[in-house]
């Protein structure tokens, strides 16, 4: 490579028409505004998912963070028996938001019947399962050969988990369920409704949390190990001494001060959920929408999803290899031997496999 | 990372609501621009032109720098491509550029298979590309990009009309990359005929089918800008890294006689409006035709060649990675076959001839030994002869001796045996 630099560039203009006096000005930089442009037009996408047991206040910290109704919310449903599901559903709702021009699809995946249970066991499985199938169905549209320009985005970019305000530390369910998401998506572990927790009760609380993580060798957001420069490292080291972010949500404004904030009225006073003084709400939305969002869909892509295009790409060979050759190229509209040639069956064979495998974890 | 277009229609299921305070996620795009400058940007240009168009030249000015290079001669025998890869750097954007050279292209006596080699190259960053895509383990986000983004096409400043050769190579390569004619080195054609032979440029090209790149107008910011450009194309440019002082100011100028042609006035050529199309407005949407058009098409095609079709769902990521794999994996046995096959049919030979050279050693042996036997018998043989011989001459020397002795006794037994024969007979 020759290191060829012009010189000094003219800090002015950046696509407009500055020619005349700055000849020494390329325009290179110009990129910048035409990506920009670029991005404005197509908007943006973010799938969040929250997981938690009922009654930790996720639909609320949803609609806090957006500042609007994205979030289902329990009221909506009257029936006494539909309150807790019997298994963990998976409820996906989408909404477009715009913000200066910005616009963004948000879409927020609610697990209702999390932890609900008398026997919680697997129930983590259809949370896997709903994760997997997204990245399974990015995976196919991705492999198609006449494929869409933008391949439609369902994949969990970061999954909020609610740990209850006990103040002692964390449960056998939490742990199992952190450790076993942590390795397909990004978790960001919150503490709901900590305004039951005074401040050094919040303190040893977060610590004990996070020496339970390290030794259950759970990577919550952000990884260590993705962490791309000595500038990163520095900022998300200040983040992974915070976490879990001790939260509370209201969509309620109160009078304060004067101002109108978001806040929860007690008897004792008033909680300003963007006071960090209060609770660590807006840590949590800056990290989530302010800093940090393109980075947590950067590893959700190339991280995360690779993981499982890697696995499931060396499952389908290992399967294969006992095929003859002939057998490869599988056309079932050209000759009608759809049934007769083991392709095909092996191929159903191998997806139904897939289907227990994707269980597994 | 990929999006969707956002759909506002309620019929997609999606509502839209209101905020009720600032959020914060309008930062995304700084959000995304700052990933990008992180990572660098890869950028592509491709130049097609007959040598001595100014194509080196116009490199440099465009980039305001001195690339690497001499001037290339007339007399190769095909058309080869000469790829540099260099790194720019204004303010905080790093450039990765590439610039591709055609050598050779137009100098040969036949020409048709010129635009072969060009193809044959822009198709293989295609592959390089599409191979990394269906790799298992694979780094596309650090990938060195090598797809040409832009292809600048070179047309002679005749002022008649586009060459037969011209016409070919772009109907051949409108379907793979982004085509922006230019006229080179247009200061040679006098400002009327110029707007004349623009026109017959274009409607040449038109009526030929050639797709050549439009800037695009669905983005309202640049959409007038663009479309204005698009009307000027093809650009009429010069280049020169040259300076000459106009005024009390250093320009890029070719100095003549009759007058100084200045690089960056638009009344005396397209530069300025090259440079910032190509540059400052559509870089991007260069690098996203190159990606969402022409090496989908690419990709299209050659995966539909090797036998797959989308028809199953199930056996999709089946079929596709593992065949690929598995055909490639056949092609390699095949190979290694062959290649076995040679290593045996070589050792074969060369036992034979082996055998063949000892026989032969042998054979020389025994003669050899024949002969020695041969040469040795008859020097026995000679050997008994002159012995023969020799005692013969021994016996004749004798004989002689014994003769000349028997005469001297003779003689003198003559005389004694005269007197011996007197005194016989006197007794």
């Amino acid at each position: 490579l020759t290191d060829a630099i012009p010189h000094h560039p003219n800090p002015q203009g950046k696509g407009e028409k500055s020619h005349g006096g700055d000849f020494s000005y390329v325009g290179i930089d110009a990129i910048l505004e035409q990506m920009r442009r670029k991005a404005m037009k197509q908007g943006f996408e973010l799938n969040l998912m929250v997981v938690g047991q009922s009654g930790l206040g996720k639909s609320t910290l949803m609609n806090t963070l957006f500042k609007s109704k994205v979030s289902r919310n329990k009221s909506v449903q009257s029936n006494p028996e539909e309150r807790i599901p019997k298994t963990v559903e998976i409820k996906s709702i989408s909404h477009d938001i715009e913000e200066k021009g910005v616009r963004m699809k948000l879409t927020v995946i609610d697990t209702p019947g999390f932890g609900d249970q008398i026997n919680n066991e697997n129930c983590w499985q259809p949370i896997m399962k709903f994760i997997n199938d997204q990245y399974e169905a990015y995976l196919q549209e991705e492999i198609n050969i006449n494929r869409k320009k933008r391949i439609p985005d369902s994949r969990v970019h970061c999954c909020i988990y609610f740990i209850p305000p006990t103040g002692h530390c964390l449960r056998p369910l939490d742990v199992e369920f952190m450790r076993r998401l942590s390795k397909v998506v990004n978790i960001v572990p919150v503490i709901a409704k900590a305004d039951t927790l005074t401040l050094e009760e919040r303190d040893s609380f977060k610590q004990t949390i996070r020496e339970e993580l390290r030794a259950n060798g759970i990577d919550v957001y952000p990884q260590k190990e993705f962490d791309e420069d000595a500038e990163d490292r520095m900022i998300n080291d200040k983040i992974r001494e915070m976490i879990p972010f001790a939260v509370v949500g209201s969509d309620q404004e109160y009078q304060v001060n004067g101002k109108r904030l978001l806040g929860r009225k007690t008897k004792w006073g008033t909680i300003e959920v963007e006071n960090i003084a209060h609770c660590e709400f807006a840590y949590l939305r800056d990290l989530l929408i302010r800093t940090h969002m393109q980075n947590i869909k950067d590893i959700t892509g190339s991280i995360h999803y690779e993981t499982y295009r890697v696995r499931r790409l060396n499952e389908s060979n290992g399967h294969v290899i006992s095929q003859t050759s002939d057998h490869m190229a599988v056309q079932p509209k050209a000759n009608g031997q759809l049934e007769e040639q083991p392709g095909a069956l092996q191929a159903n064979g191998v997806a139904a496999q897939h289907e227990a495998l994707s269980h597994e974890m | 990372m990929a999006s969707t277009e956002i759909a506002r229609q309620a019929g997609e299921g999606v509502r839209a609501v209101p905020l009720a305070g600032h959020v914060g996620f309008d930062s995304m795009p700084d959000q995304l621009v700052n990933k990008s400058v992180n990572r660098g940007f890869c950028f592509n240009i491709l130049c097609v032109g007959e040598t001595g168009l100014g194509k080196s030249t116009l490199m440099d000015t465009l980039f305001n720098t001195k690339f690497e290079g001499e001037p290339t001669q007339h007399n190769q025998p095909g058309v080869t491509l000469k790829s540099n890869t260099y790194e720019l750097q204004e303010s905080n954007v790093r450039l990765k550029l590439t610039v591709v050279n055609t050598v050779g292209f137009g100098d040969q006596i036949n020409k048709e298979d010129s635009y072969k080699s060009i193809v044959e190259f822009i198709d293989a960053q295609f592959e390089a590309y599409l191979q990394e895509e269906l790799k298992i383990k694979r780094t596309l986000h650090s990938y060195h990009d090598t797809r040409i983004h832009a292809c600048l096409y070179f047309i002679a400043p005749t002022g008649h009309s586009l060459k037969s050769l011209d016409l070919v190579t772009m109907k051949k390569l409108d379907s793979k990359v982004n085509i922006i004619p230019i006229v080179a080195k247009s200061d040679a054609i006098a400002k009327s005929e110029l707007a004349k032979f623009k026109i017959k440029i274009t409607s040449e090209l038109v009526s030929n089918g050639v797709q050549i790149y439009q800037f695009p107008t669905d983005d309202e910011s640049v959409a007038e800008i663009n479309s204005t450009m698009n009307s000027h194309l093809p650009f009429a440019v010069v280049g020169s890294t040259e300076e000459v002082k106009i005024g009390n100011k250093m320009v890029k100028a070719r100095q003549y006689p009759w007058g100084t042609v200045q690089v960056e006035n638009e009344n005396h050529c397209d530069f300025v409006k090259l440079r910032e199309m190509l540059i400052r407005v559509n870089m991007e949407d260069l690098r996203e035709q190159t990606h969402t058009r022409h090496y989908e098409l690419y990709r299209r095609c050659k995966l539909e060649e090797m036998g797959f079709k989308d028809t199953d769902p199930d056996s999709k990521p089946f079929s596709l990675q593992e065949t690929y794999e598995a055909k490639r994996n056949e092609f390699m046995g095949e190979l290694q076959k062959k290649e076995e096959e040679m290593r045996q049919m070589f050792v074969q030979r060369v036992k034979e001839k082996e055998a063949e050279l000892k026989e032969a050693e042998k054979e020389l042996h025994e003669k050899f030994d024949r002969l020695k036997k041969l040469h040795q018998d008859e020097k026995k043989k000679l050997e008994d002869k002159k012995k023969s011989l020799d005692d013969e001459v021994n016996t004749f020397k004798q004989k002689k001796t014994a003769a000349e002795l028997l005469q001297n006794q003779a003689q003198q037994a003559g005389g004694s045996t005269t007197l011996k024969r007197d005194k016989e007979r006197k007794n």
